[in-house]
């Protein structure tokens, strides 16, 4: 049976995946619109750099976030300036490290829903004298909501599963940094199995429903339509 | 097709000097001793002209490997207890783990000044996070855990500590600034330029006592015998020593 630090990592797990996939999606939203109407040169740049976590190895992204957001780094300097203290072994700090590493999970969903509806329905929306925020609201929103569930279910499943980057700035603090994935690694490396096999399989079962539940709502989530 | 050509020129290369693997030990290190392995390591394939690869990593961890199956000839621990469990699961070569050396703790921080001489900033708690070994793994971690238990420290110290998965993540952690302080080996910062540190006294955690062990996948590698050996020469007792370990007592009775 899982024990109560087991418990604790699959509430601080939840808390996390939640809390991000809320900041991804009020982040994410802009940035894929932008990536979709944008005719800039910067396009490719930032979709570049969007889409870095999907092939960076977590030991990378990790390494320059501890460095960066260390005391002596800026990011660092800057929050220490704010008085919130550093941010590595912090709850504050994983936040901000899965938010950059499911970024693409977010708005690279998004952005394919938003090419697909086009402009066309944003040109009617327009001789109707709707404003922005009136078209984006009552015509976009509603069109592409199987890209915001897709954003969103890949956004939280992706977080929930982070081990990498969490093992560089985390400090595998009990209730604060201690999440799921690295409470199955310390059972692992400690041979506590049966422990690990309790976290993993419901890892697994959640792993499956998510996509099920992916799949059935939306046909084919990967492509553009 | 040239391109073909051209790879399985490069593949057939690679394999060619395969043989030359044969000599191999592979030896799994406790991270503490890092430092003074790779001095060891080198000064032995210069004698000798065999390799070492090695593997570091906290001793629990590299015991639970060995356990699966990992293909480790000689196993260098920072305690006494983990290649016990390797001999009660008759890994090992039995007879062979013997005390290369005797471990010592230290609290250290990569900021010059910073910690006393008597380890008094413990008690005033004056720093954002401590970094230690995590100790269910790391025999440092757990004798930097007894130290603050016997301070009793430890109510008011574990909000503040941060855990590495090994020794060489928790001195990673001080060095980089993120954690002010923490309880690392001698032997990782006795080299160390600038920084500030407090020997913990032997009376608060048991001596640690690091054996080593050699494995039943090394039983027929005289490599691996050799690198045995060369461990308890006075050559590599001076290394040792040289890092700020205590050399076990043997070496004043009987040259082993």
């Amino acid at each position: 049976m899982p024990n109560d630090e087991d418990l604790g990592a699959i509430l601080l797990t939840l808390k996390l995946a939640s809390l991000v996939t809320a900041i991804l999606l009020l982040v994410g939203t802009p940035i894929a619109w932008w990536l979709a109407h944008t005719g800039s040169r910067w396009k490719g740049i930032i979709g570049a750099l969007v889409a870095l976590p999907l092939v960076l190895p977590p030991a990378v992204l990790g390494f320059y976030l501890l460095v960066l957001m260390g005391p002596h780094g800026p990011v660092g300097q800057f929050t220490k300036l704010l008085g919130l203290g550093t941010l590595p072994f912090t709850f504050g700090g994983l936040v901000v490290a899965s938010t950059l590493y499911s970024l693409p999970f977010v708005v690279q969903p998004l952005q394919n829903a938003f090419e697909a509806i086009g402009t066309r329905p944003l040109e009617v929306a327009a001789t109707l004298r709707a404003s922005f925020l009136d078209t984006f609201f009552t015509v976009v929103v509603p069109l592409a909501r199987p890209g915001f569930l897709t954003a969103a279910i890949l956004g939280f499943a992706h977080t929930i599963g982070e081990f990498g980057v969490v093992l560089m700035v985390g400090g595998n603090i009990p209730d604060r940094t201690r999440v799921i994935s690295m409470q199955i690694f310390n059972h692992v490396e400690t041979g506590e199995y049966a422990q690990a096999h309790w976290l993993s399989a419901g890892m697994l079962v959640f792993s499956f429903v998510v996509l099920l539940v992916l799949y059935t709502l939306t046909p084919n989530p990967w492509s553009k339509r | 097709m040239k391109a073909f050509t051209r790879i399985s020129l490069a593949v057939a290369l690679a394999f060619s000097v395969a043989p030359a693997w044969a000599e191999d030990v592979q030896v799994a290190v406790a991270a503490n001793f890092t430092k003074p392995m790779e001095k060891i390591a080198a000064d032995f394939e210069k004698a000798t002209g065999n390799k070492v690869v090695t593997s570091f990593g906290a001793s629990g961890k590299l015991v639970e490997q060995m356990k699966n199956g990992a293909p480790f000839e000689i196993f260098l621990s920072a305690d006494q207890k983990n290649p016990i469990k390797l001999e009660q699961e008759k890994l090992d070569v039995s007879g062979s783990r013997f005390t290369y050396a005797i471990g010592k703790l230290v609290l250290w921080s990569s900021k010059p000044g910073y910690v006393d001489d008597q380890g008094e900033i413990l008690k005033k708690g004056d720093f954002q996070h401590i970094a230690i070994a995590d100790p269910a793994t790391a025999p440092y971690g757990k004798a930097a855990m007894k130290v603050m238990e016997k301070m009793d420290l430890l109510g008011t110290l574990q909000p503040k500590i941060v855990q590495g998965e090994s020794i060489a993540q928790a001195k990673e952690f001080v060095s980089s600034g993120n954690a002010e302080l923490g309880f690392v080996a001698l032997s990782q910062v006795i080299k160390e330029k600038g920084g500030s540190s407090w020997m913990v006294p032997q009376s608060l955690y048991k001596p640690l006592y690091q054996d080593a062990i050699l494995l039943k996948t090394g039983e027929n590698s005289a490599a691996a015998k050799a690198f045995i050996s060369y461990l308890a020469s006075d050559a590599a007792l001076a290394v040792i020593k040289d890092y700020g370990y205590e050399l076990p007592s043997w070496t004043k009775t009987d040259a082993k």
